[in-house]
């Protein structure tokens, strides 16, 4: 019956209406720009294009710069595997109390804002740290002994501790529906466990290890805020050069080059992705998680998943704890004050938070910088699920029908699906360069416009927002209508109890991760938001260049208030996603 | 254990027809239900006996023909207004509700009380052997706990007609045999007028009063499941239920010891004898048939006794109470299965037989080889 069972046909024309408003946003707010940036590298440049490509290209400095970009992102790249696979194999593999609230909380680094990850590891291993501070008192020490900002290993530990999840979601999560007699029957042929993950578990994991790889290559290549924050001015990746060049030395034509350099590597990279990640989707031969999973036998399993834990949550949660924790903790000597440090419980650093000590008519107060942030990610939230609602649903329909008739309207559908994706491989702050650039000129000025933020986090959000909306409309299949028109349930009673809970649930995923993600994007608005409107990162920016105390304490406050709320967030999202598969 | 079928009949399906294709998927099928009766589509993929079940689900309408219940034409009556339960073979639980949130489904749509809805899902889950699970996520259940909790929702509103679509074919072996016990037990126990869809006849035969063989859409034999296994109608009820050894052959007449006559089959085995209900009637003289000869009508004859059968053994196998021997006879081969515990000639030696009575089933269509 399901066989012959038709779906009403929906007219064509529909679809190519739900799938314009997003497509056209794109074009408008992705493709115009990066076009324009293109255009400007032409025609703003002295010598022409060929002038400022060969300034570019023979710039040993350049050229430093991009080795220097690519050495990070692999070498951090390869760190985040070697931490996240064993975590994987944990969360494959066994079955054991917590293990839902640890993969949740494992997710939470990703959305952080890049500056609350800076913050939580100055909190921690910074001058002004706990491990500093501590080792200070305990040996009588004058100097911290641990340098740890402004060092290459910071920018590695903080890739590392941001893109551990996505080695755990994608490769962990494929990890537990292989079939675990696979290797049971490699290891029935005489193959040494080593062996059997060598030849069985290693070849099928591939596409999975090579999309997480490149997913994490992509994020690190691109990164930014941590390159700027923790590396500090002595590490320039093409990110961190394109917003120097843009911001301090208002060289445009150099930075347009960079950035054209960076899409290319990107979009390159992303190609790859997509293609991997397809064969990840391919059908092996998958089995529910919950029949792959064992509980820990042995105590030699529990040892393993005890030291697996403890490591993981000592990477992911302690940095977020020292926080949280050293936000509310007076440390070091008030400003003119000698002597002993009087140390203690203070919400000082909160209480400042609204206060403009200095009296000065361009100062912002972090408060109003919070409601700044508030309303650049409501209005995100409003448009992402606007334009995502409609793909989504688009996008969804066409996955029923592939199979019977590939046509244009399915092809179209597809290739937004696919296009979607193509921000999240950009460059935040050649987004956001691009804005600059593209839209200055009526009709389209918006440089002054308090849409310009939304509509750039708007770009970083959609993907994920129809990509958590596509599998849930897909979850809705006929059979489940029928079922409760069969228990008596009437059309609208079916919508209710069905179709609106099912993608209730969804929706509010997606808006929840296109708010956190405007809440904490820095790239593209350390760019183009407007002096008098700073969001919450750009502050705590400012307050962490700025010298003494109490400015430190407010960057740790504005950065705690960030992590709790994306914190929460995420563990909604945890908590409300339908599905188990996990999809970046 | 038959349904009377006087009974007043509950639903009726007059000479149905729906087509998807070219091809009609239900070909004029008519049948009555009689109340409590369990009634088993049976067929093979592709007979149409799922389509034939959507249509009277109200999931689908038919293209000619009519649907009745209790008389009244169901033509018209939305699937949520039938008061049918429908169990899927995907079970098709909801997700995003527990397991009490499923089975409590259809009584809230009958506007119950919490309450009442309440002592529903308690007393459906008891049926089902699955007390306490009410709080449970239906995706952490196994396959045999969501098979229940399927069959728990189906029953819960009291339906006046019960819908299973395959309720046991994504089910292991072992399962399947032990849910199929307990399934008996409860649609007995609740007089539960059943239509019941599956290509499995052991399961067939286990529960229903009535089975309906469907081929290509149309109704290829009705009857209790005893009487189709005794008497298959075609070839195709013979071989769909693993009746082994068809072979073709023609009737004839022979004088027997005594002065009586009786009737025989010609066949490459040899003269096989008939008894006379075995023979459909109107079937006389040198009228090409088939015959089926039942594996399991056949035993070793004794020293002394005349055989039925004679030939040379092939092949023979342990299965437990039986072996299934394979035998030559003049020129056909026979699979026939022997009680087991006597000692059996080896492979290559001669075998005698004898044919109990009834093993041998006349069908009257030509074999298609002869």
């Amino acid at each position: 019956m399901d066989r012959r069972v038709k779906l009403p046909r929906r007219p064509a024309l529909g679809l190519w209406l739900f799938l314009l408003p997003a497509a056209g946003f794109l074009a408008l707010f992705y493709f115009f720009p990066l076009a324009t940036i293109a255009q400007v590298s032409f025609a703003r440049a002295a010598g022409g294009l060929a002038a400022v490509l060969a300034e570019v290209a023979g710039s040993a400095v350049v050229r430093g710069i991009f080795a220097f970009t690519v050495w990070q992102a692999a070498l951090s790249t390869l760190l985040t595997l070697a931490v996240g696979l064993p975590g994987a194999y944990l969360l494959a593999r066994y079955r054991f109390r917590g293990q839902g609230l640890l993969r949740a909380l494992t997710a939470v680094p990703f959305v952080l804002p890049t500056l609350v990850v800076a913050a939580a590891f100055n909190a921690l291993l910074g001058p002004r740290g706990w491990v500093n501070v501590g080792l200070m008192a305990a040996f009588d020490l004058s100097a911290p002994p641990v340098t740890f900002v402004n060092t290459f290993g910071a920018i590695l530990l903080a890739h590392v501790f941001y893109n551990t999840t996505i080695v755990l979601r994608l490769v962990g999560d494929f990890w537990s529906r292989l079939d675990p007699r696979l290797v049971a029957a490699a290891r029935a042929l005489g193959a040494s466990p080593a062996r059997a993950f060598r030849e069985v578990t290693l070849p099928l994991l591939a596409p999975a290890l090579g999309a997480a790889a490149l997913l994490v290559f992509i994020f690190d290549f691109t990164s930014f805020g941590v390159i700027l924050v923790l590396g500090g001015p002595r590490f320039a990746t093409l990110e961190t050069e394109i917003y120097r060049q843009t911001v301090y030395l208002f060289n445009l034509p150099v930075a347009a080059v960079l950035a054209l350099i960076q899409l290319l590597c990107t979009l390159g990279l992303s190609v790859a992705y997509t293609r991997l990640s397809a064969r990840v989707a391919a059908p092996l031969n998958l089995r529910a998680a919950r029949d792959t999973r064992q509980p820990l036998r042995t105590p030699r399993a529990r040892l393993t998943a005890g030291l697996l834990v403890g490591g993981l949550v000592a990477l992911l949660v302690l940095p977020l704890a020292a926080l949280a924790l050293r936000s509310v903790v007076r440390l070091d000597a008030e400003r003119g004050q000698s002597g002993p440090v009087q140390t203690g419980f203070t919400l000082a650093f909160y209480q400042e938070l609204g206060q403009n000590r200095r009296n000065n008519l361009f100062y912002v107060p972090p408060t109003a910088a919070i409601g700044n942030s508030l309303a650049a990610a409501s209005a995100t939230v409003a448009l992402a699920l606007a334009l995502g609602l409609p793909a989504a649903w688009a996008v969804a329909a066409q996955g029923s029908r592939e199979a019977k008739r590939p046509d244009a309207t399915s092809a179209a559908a597809l290739a937004l699906d696919a296009l979607l994706l193509l921000p999240l491989g950009t460059s935040a702050v050649t987004l956001g360069l691009g804005f600059i650039v593209a839209l200055d000129t009526p009709p389209l000025d918006l440089r002054a416009s308090p849409l310009l933020l939304p509509l750039a986090h708007t770009l970083v959000a959609l993907p994920f927002v129809v990509r958590s909306l596509v599998p849930a409309l897909r979850s809705i299949r006929p059979r489940l209508r029928q079922a409760a028109a069969m228990l008596g349930a009437g059309p609208a009673r079916v919508w209710r109890e069905i179709d609106l809970p099912l993608v209730g649930r969804a929706v509010i995923v997606a808006a929840t991760f296109a708010f956190t993600l405007s809440l904490g994007e820095f790239g593209a608005t350390a760019i183009i938001a407007r002096p008098e409107h700073p969001t919450v990162p750009v502050v705590i920016y400012r307050l962490i260049g700025l010298p003494g105390a109490l400015n430190y304490g407010q960057a740790l406050a504005l950065s705690t208030i960030l992590m709790v709320v994306c914190t929460v967030g995420i563990l909604a999202i945890e908590r409300l996603r339908v599905g188990e598969v996990g999809e970046f | 254990m038959n349904a009377p079928l006087t009974a007043t009949p509950t639903l009726e399906v007059v000479n149905v027809t729906k087509a998807f294709g070219p091809q009609p998927a239900v070909d004029g099928v008519s049948f009555a239900l009689a109340a409590g009766e369990v009634l088993a589509l049976l067929g093979p993929s592709g007979s149409g006996k799922s389509t034939l079940l959507g249509l009277i689900a109200g999931l689908d309408t038919p293209d000619a023909g009519d649907l009745r219940w209790a008389g009244a034409s169901l033509r018209g009556v939305p699937t949520h207004r039938r008061g049918f339960g429908l169990m899927f073979q995907d079970y098709a639980l909801f997700p995003h509700k527990d397991v009490a949130a499923n089975v409590g489904f259809g009584l809230r749509m009958q506007g119950h009380k919490r309450a009442a809805v309440a002592a529903g899902v308690a007393e459906a889950l008891a049926l089902v052997g699955l007390s306490g699970f009410e709080r449970r996520d239906v995706n952490t259940l196994s396959g045999g706990e969501q098979q229940r909790v399927a069959l728990a929702r189906a029953l819960a509103p009291r339906p006046r007609l019960l819908l299973l679509d395959e309720p046991l074919g994504a089910l292991d072996r072992a399962l399947r045999e032990r849910l199929l016990e307990e399934l008996h037990t409860i649609l007995r126990g609740l007089k539960q007028t059943t239509v019941y869809v599956t290509h499995d006849q052991e399961e067939a035969f286990a529960l229903a009063d009535r089975v309906l063989i469907l081929h290509q859409g149309r109704v290829a034999q009705s009857g209790p499941p005893a009487e189709v296994y005794a008497r298959p109608a075609s070839r195709f009820v013979a071989e769909f239920l693993g009746l082994h050894n068809l072979l073709p052959a023609r009737l004839a007449v022979q004088n027997l010891a005594g002065g009586a006559t009786g009737l025989v089959a010609l066949t490459d085995a040899g003269q096989l004898p008939l008894a006379a209900e075995d023979v459909p009637p109107g079937l006389r003289g040198a009228q090409a048939v088939t015959v089926v000869v039942r594996s399991e009508g056949v035993r070793l004859a004794g020293p002394d006794e005349p055989a039925d059968l004679e030939g040379t053994m092939l092949d023979k196998s342990f299965r437990g109470n039986r072996h299934r021997v394979s035998v030559r006879v003049g020129q056909a081969d026979l699979v026939v299965a022997l009680e087991a515990g006597q000692p059996l000639p080896a492979v290559g030696e001669r075998l005698r037989l004898r044919l109990s009575p009834h093993a041998v089933t006349v069908l009257p269509e030509a074999a298609p080889d002869a």
